[in-house]
């Protein structure tokens, strides 16, 4: 069966005053019909810019120099203007990091929803439009929908306000959802039930996701899959249990031995060294070598760019070392 | 779970309040009130036919059978004076109405789309505005003939870029929030963008420019119609009720001939600012002087 998306060899430039920053360089990903497919990675890996990209969002000056991103059978960079519409909102659904600025503070959030269902259902009723949102609020979990219907956002909790974002990424039932860091604006009380709704909606309509985040742990938990991105490239890819205990992949290593483990209380953090490279001048070699415990200083990661390689099934991993030992 | 208080007061609701406790601005709305329901009730409240000239009756002061005396026509003042306000403030609100539309649509477009489109509607604005729209008007007026119509469209078509550019920068800005981009993600077009996140937001500013426009309006008029350019006599407007007193010796000894129109023009558009100041402050109260 064919991947539902599949986002090939996928490169993102942005001009800049002082050049042309690739933000992200020849990115490749599968998504399979009802898999979540996690991914992982610092600030600035360009995580968000491919989210954007799928969808043909990139801001101007912003443009994708190269690659492609099939989604059911269909290639969403050269789709028309008009049909890539009925696409977003309808097939793919986007959920946004900070629900207090993805959403109007001036408009009642249940217009707000209302309007997603209308974009895509224009011949709906007006009363049938409002039953589908009370509907989509309760499901969400959101007490009083009739009351909340007409209360702007900041009479909303940030919680609610991502279940209001999520009722409106499902109001057309979408085969695919693209949740960027969803749970990075809120308080830590709430992540959890805001993922577990994410991941009970998804299930029940059988929806794919992308899940973007850098919480390792939220991913061993929700995805099936995980991309690990650095410096505009995937550097691993693979089965989520297949990458966390057995990466192949220097940086996820680091990533995996930087986070806070509960048996080992009272250790030290490893952190990794130094910070990501400058994209403007990105290195000839691997992007990670000069913070590399492995390849920092060796010929082969200094001159040459390490291309992806399959080291198991299903599991790919850009290192010229990967056969090395940890 | 405990229940949240009432719907509080719409950002509308507030702004009105603000508007009501601003006392210059409240005396110009009264005052423009009065002006437009004067003018409504020409026909009712005037006693004469405005146009009905009297050659046994001209220049007489002020009395009981003429409130206001009578013209170098023997038509009677108050008469004339009412039924100009009709025309004036007609021409006033429409071009003005007619010019924000026209920016707004041109303004929102621009800052939209971008690229070519912004750039010659951009360019378009420079080039209006760097005419000098008098200089326009005068050439117009004199090619077509002068005429209400006429004047409503010249007007329009000098004054837009004012609209364009304010619309244009706040467009701009509004691109660029979260919920914008989360807009198009769900599948709205630019312009579904510009119909349910942009024109709202940008309204009240909108009004504001339209508002201090009419002023400008009404003075440009005044000015082409006294020139003899405006609106053709025999209809009355404040401007051209004005050319009458172009003599010295009217000046200095019939006064109820030029003072009338010259303080209806003066004091409406003197209201129309204070209304136009206070909606600015009441819709901006970050932008409140004091």
């Amino acid at each position: 069966m064919t991947p539902l998306l599949t986002v090939f060899d996928l490169a993102v430039e942005f001009p800049t005053e002082y050049g042309v920053v690739r933000a992200v360089d020849g990115v490749s990903l599968e998504v399979g019909r009802g898999q979540i497919l996690g991914v992982a990675g610092e600030s600035g890996s360009g995580k968000s810019v491919t989210a954007m990209s799928v969808l043909g969002l990139v801001r101007p000056p912003g443009r994708v120099a190269r690659g492609s991103v099939r989604f059911d059978g269909e290639d969403l960079l050269t789709l028309p203007a008009r049909r890539l519409r009925r696409i977003r909102g309808r097939r793919i659904a986007m959920i946004f990091q900070d629900p207090m600025t993805a959403l109007n503070p001036v408009v009642p959030v249940g217009a707000q929803i209302a309007e997603a269902v209308r974009l895509h259902q224009p011949g709906l009723r007006r009363a049938a439009v409002k039953a589908r949102v009370l509907e989509l609020l309760a499901s969400v979990g959101i007490a009083d929908p009739a009351d909340r219907y007409a209360r702007h956002p900041h009479d909303y909790s940030g919680g609610m306000r991502q279940r209001a974002m999520i009722a409106m990424a499902l109001a057309n039932e979408p085969d695919l959802l693209i949740a960027d860091e969803p749970t990075t604006a809120l308080d830590v009380t709430v992540q959890a039930q805001v993922l577990g709704l994410l991941d009970t909606a998804r299930r029940e309509s059988g929806a794919a996701a992308v899940l973007i985040t850098h919480d390792l742990g939220v991913l061993a938990e929700l995805a099936d899959r995980v991309a690990v991105m650095y410096a505009g490239r995937v550097v691993e890819h693979g089965d989520v249990h297949q990458v966390f205990t057995t990466p192949r992949h220097p940086y996820t290593r680091g990533l995996l031995s930087s986070r806070p483990v509960l048996e080992s209380a009272g250790g030290a953090l490893v952190p990794i060294p130094g910070s990501p490279p400058d994209l403007l001048n990105p290195p000839p070699g691997c992007a990670f070598e000069p913070r590399c415990a492995l390849g920092a200083g060796r010929a082969v990661c200094r001159t040459s760019r390490p291309e992806p390689v399959a080291v198991a099934d299903g599991h790919v991993s850009a290192c010229h070392l990967h056969q090395e030992p940890i | 779970m405990t229940a949240l208080p009432a719907l509080p007061r719409s950002p509308g609701a507030l702004a009105a309040r603000r508007f009501l406790r601003n006392r210059m601005a409240v005396a110009g709305a009264v005052f423009l009130t009065a002006v437009a329901a004067l003018a409504l009730a020409a026909p009712l409240v005037a006693g004469h036919d405005p146009n009905a000239v009297d050659l046994a009756a001209f220049r007489e002061p002020p009395s009981a059978a003429h409130l206001l005396g009578t013209d170098s026509s023997g038509r009677d003042v108050f008469a004339r004076l009412v039924h100009a306000g009709r025309i004036s403030l007609l021409v006033g609100l429409l071009s003005a109405l007619a010019a924000v539309a026209l920016g707004t649509l041109l303004g929102s477009l621009s800052g939209m789309f971008g690229g070519p489109v912004d750039a010659v509607v951009m360019r378009a604005a420079d080039v209006v505005l760097s005419f000098p729209s008098l200089v326009v008007i005068v050439v117009l007026a004199g090619v077509l003939g002068p005429g209400t119509a006429l004047l409503v469209l010249v007007f329009a078509a000098c004054n837009w870029p004012t609209a364009c550019r304010v619309v244009r920068g706040l467009t701009l800005s509004l691109r660029e929030r979260e919920y914008v981009q989360a807009a198009r993600a769900f599948g709205a077009g630019r312009l579904t963008v510009i119909g349910r996140h942009v024109l709202p937001a940008v309204l009240s500013q909108v009004a504001v420019v339209g508002t201090l426009l009419v002023a400008q309006m009404i003075l440009l008029e005044a000015v082409l119609s006294f020139l003899g350019l405006g609106v053709r006599p025999p209809q009355a407007s404040w401007g051209n009720m004005l050319t009458d007193a172009q003599n010295l010796t009217l000046l200095q000894t019939m006064p109820w001939l030029w003072l009338p129109p010259g303080l209806a023009i003066a004091l409406t558009v003197l209201a129309v600012n204070f209304v136009g100041d206070g909606l600015r402050d009441a819709v901006d109260p970050k932008g409140a002087r004091r």
